[in-house]
């Protein structure tokens, strides 16, 4: 009897193991590419962000927090997290209005409208560069289209990536063209998932519809507001290609973003270890960010 | 009634002029979605003379194939093509082959602390691209592999979007089906590409269209670790192309523009109904 259960227990413990095996090596490959290229560079970024290293010379010299110290006093550098503030701002808050404006509209029962949220999301899958030279043209104060169209207005069109005045105003407009489509399709559906009861029985009560949309279905939609928030939030901060081709930063440091300030260091004036400082505090921020929508989310959970 | 009400009933009296509006105003978002494209598309076709007039030619007359040979002549496009074709066929093979195991590993076989470790893998989505530049710049460095397609493709390897959405997939399937397969004897792997993957394709066709496109457009890295001209993706290429042309030749800019848009407009239309279930992925949960 015990002679059997011992087998049978032993052949459980050897498939267990056998299953064990399986399992890293099924996962090993994933896992591999996670740590060496996601997980390691945390830590050597965080270890070059105490150096001083101009990426050639065989030494690193370490110089503590000395990066950060200089970095927060640097009046550039302050003027970079400004820009990056209304950058961020700009594309996020904008794009969450167009966005449900637009999911409003293509909730209705219009004929065309699934042509129509096509071509809305057509510009979030477009190639960054692309959409950076294409919109680079649109603003050709001279041959671009911006031009006959400010005409009828009696307005000049004006230089807009070349004009430090409006660099910026130009590459939050491009952004928000590549990715209000997105907040829209995000938004209908969410639209399309509110009960229509609490619509009726509102409007049994005499509420009008503006009062319906503050009062029903922005805080039913709040969730949905909630995600799109912190996904565009952490997604703009690392916003890099449209920039990079339109502007690259300038004109000046007028549209130098916290982004473009990392690169530019790091792989234009190789000073590897200001970069990795700059890199360090956009990766604290996110932290901040995505820890706020967790505590959110607890608590809308908890409270629910 | 008005078009900022998600439940407005369609048939009211005088609702004519509502809907009358509603549609100009779907006719401008339409117009502000497209009419940029428009403008590029046609724009590739003019003679320079067209595309330096003012007003502006709103159609091509003649239309001017060369901007698209006179962008080929100017900068190594086929070698863009190339590299982009390289680089997101075997890397999105690569990564989905991974992302698969992965995902079937946390799915169907037992490993002590499972939920720590899909965690962990999580965790990997809070790290910022900008914090893995410098550190996967110096790796592929030590590697050997700046300026090759191994260095192009090595670093986007990792996968947790991918997995995630795998996983939560292989979640719902039903487990008599595993049984039935296992009990037939079959192991793991052949499991995992006869029963799994069958039951599970309209996912992986979200997974590797959103990942291939990803790495079409991918701009930075690319940008970063090539340094010759003849091993550019096409989005850096673009780049190339305009300091090559500058802004005296449109014509050819705007004909490079299109090369690179173009195919990915095409999966597009023909995928949408993947790709926007993949991107919005996450929404409301």
């Amino acid at each position: 009897m015990s002679a059997i259960d011992d087998a049978g227990r032993r052949l459980r413990a050897r498939r267990r193991r056998r299953d064990y095996l399986l399992f890293a090596a099924f996962a090993a490959p994933n896992f591999l590419f996670l740590l060496l290229f996601a997980y390691w560079p945390v830590v050597y970024n965080g270890y070059l962000s105490l150096t001083d290293w101009d990426m050639i010379s065989p030494a690193k010299d370490f110089v503590g927090l000395g990066n950060y110290t200089d970095l927060l006093t640097d009046p550039d550098f302050r003027a970079t997290l400004w820009t990056t503030v209304v950058f961020v701002v700009g594309i996020v808050a904008g794009g969450l209005v167009l966005g449900l404006a637009t999911a409003l509209l293509l909730n209705q029962r219009l004929r065309g409208r699934d042509v129509v949220r096509t071509l809305t999301f057509a510009p979030y899958v477009l190639s960054g560069a692309a959409v950076g030279t294409l919109w680079l043209f649109v603003f050709d104060p001279n041959y671009g289209l911006i031009r006959p169209l400010m005409a009828p207005l009696g307005l000049t069109a004006p230089a807009m990536m070349t004009d430090s005045k409006w660099a910026l105003t130009g590459l939050v407009l491009v952004y928000l063209w590549k990715n209000i489509g997105f907040v829209a399709v995000v938004y209908l559906a969410g639209l399309q998932g509110l009960p229509r009861e609490v619509y009726e029985a509102a409007a049994l009560d005499g509420a009008g519809p503006w009062t319906r949309l503050r009062r029903i279905t922005l805080p039913l939609l709040s969730p949905v507001t909630f995600f799109l928030l912190v996904t565009c939030t952490i997604s703009t901060f690392q916003a890099f290609d449209v920039l990079a081709v339109m502007t690259g930063g300038g004109p000046g440091t007028s549209t130098s973003t916290l982004s473009w300030f990392i690169y530019d260091q790091g792989f234009r004036a190789f000073d590897a270890g200001r970069s990795a400082a700059g890199a360090m505090i956009m990766f604290v921020v996110l932290l901040l960010i995505t820890a706020g929508q967790a505590r959110y989310l607890e608590r809308k959970v908890h409270y629910q | 009634m008005t078009a900022l009400d998600p439940a407005a009933p369609t048939r009211r009296p005088g609702g004519r002029a509502r809907r009358l509006g509603l549609y100009a105003l779907l006719v401008l978002v339409a117009l502000i979605a497209a009419g940029p494209l428009y403008w590029l598309a046609s724009s590739a076709l003019k003679t320079n003379p067209q595309i330096y007039a003012y007003p502006p030619h709103w159609v091509p007359t003649d239309l001017r194939w060369s901007n698209f040979s006179d962008a080929w002549n100017a900068a190594p496009f086929d070698r863009f093509f190339l590299n982009s074709l390289v680089v997101s066929v075997v890397g999105t093979a690569i990564e989905l082959c991974a992302a698969l195991l992965c995902a079937y590993a946390f799915v169907f076989l037992p490993f002590p602390g499972k939920k720590w470790l899909f965690l962990f893998l999580l965790g990997a989505m809070m790290v910022p691209g900008h914090v893995t530049l410098l550190p996967n710049f110096l790796t592929i460095a030590q590697l050997g592999w700046v300026n090759t397609w191994a260095g192009l493709i090595a670093p986007g390897l990792g996968s947790v979007f991918g997995t995630f959405l795998l996983r939560q997939h292989m979640l719902t399937l039903p487990k008599e089906v595993m049984d039935a397969a296992r009990i037939d004897g079959a192991g793991h792997l052949r499991t995992l590409f006869r029963v799994v993957l069958p039951m599970s394709r309209p996912m992986v066709i979200t997974v590797a269209i959103v990942v291939m496109v990803t790495k079409w457009n991918d701009f930075i890295w690319p940008l970063i670790v090539t340094s010759s001209a003849d091993m550019r993706t096409l989005p850096v290429g673009l780049l190339f192309l305009r300091d090559q042309e500058t802004y005296a030749n449109w014509g050819a800019i705007l004909a490079g523009t299109v090369m690179v848009i173009l195919p990915v407009l095409v999966v597009f239309f023909i995928a949408q109904r993947y790709i926007i279930a993949g991107l919005t992925q996450g929404a409301g949960k």
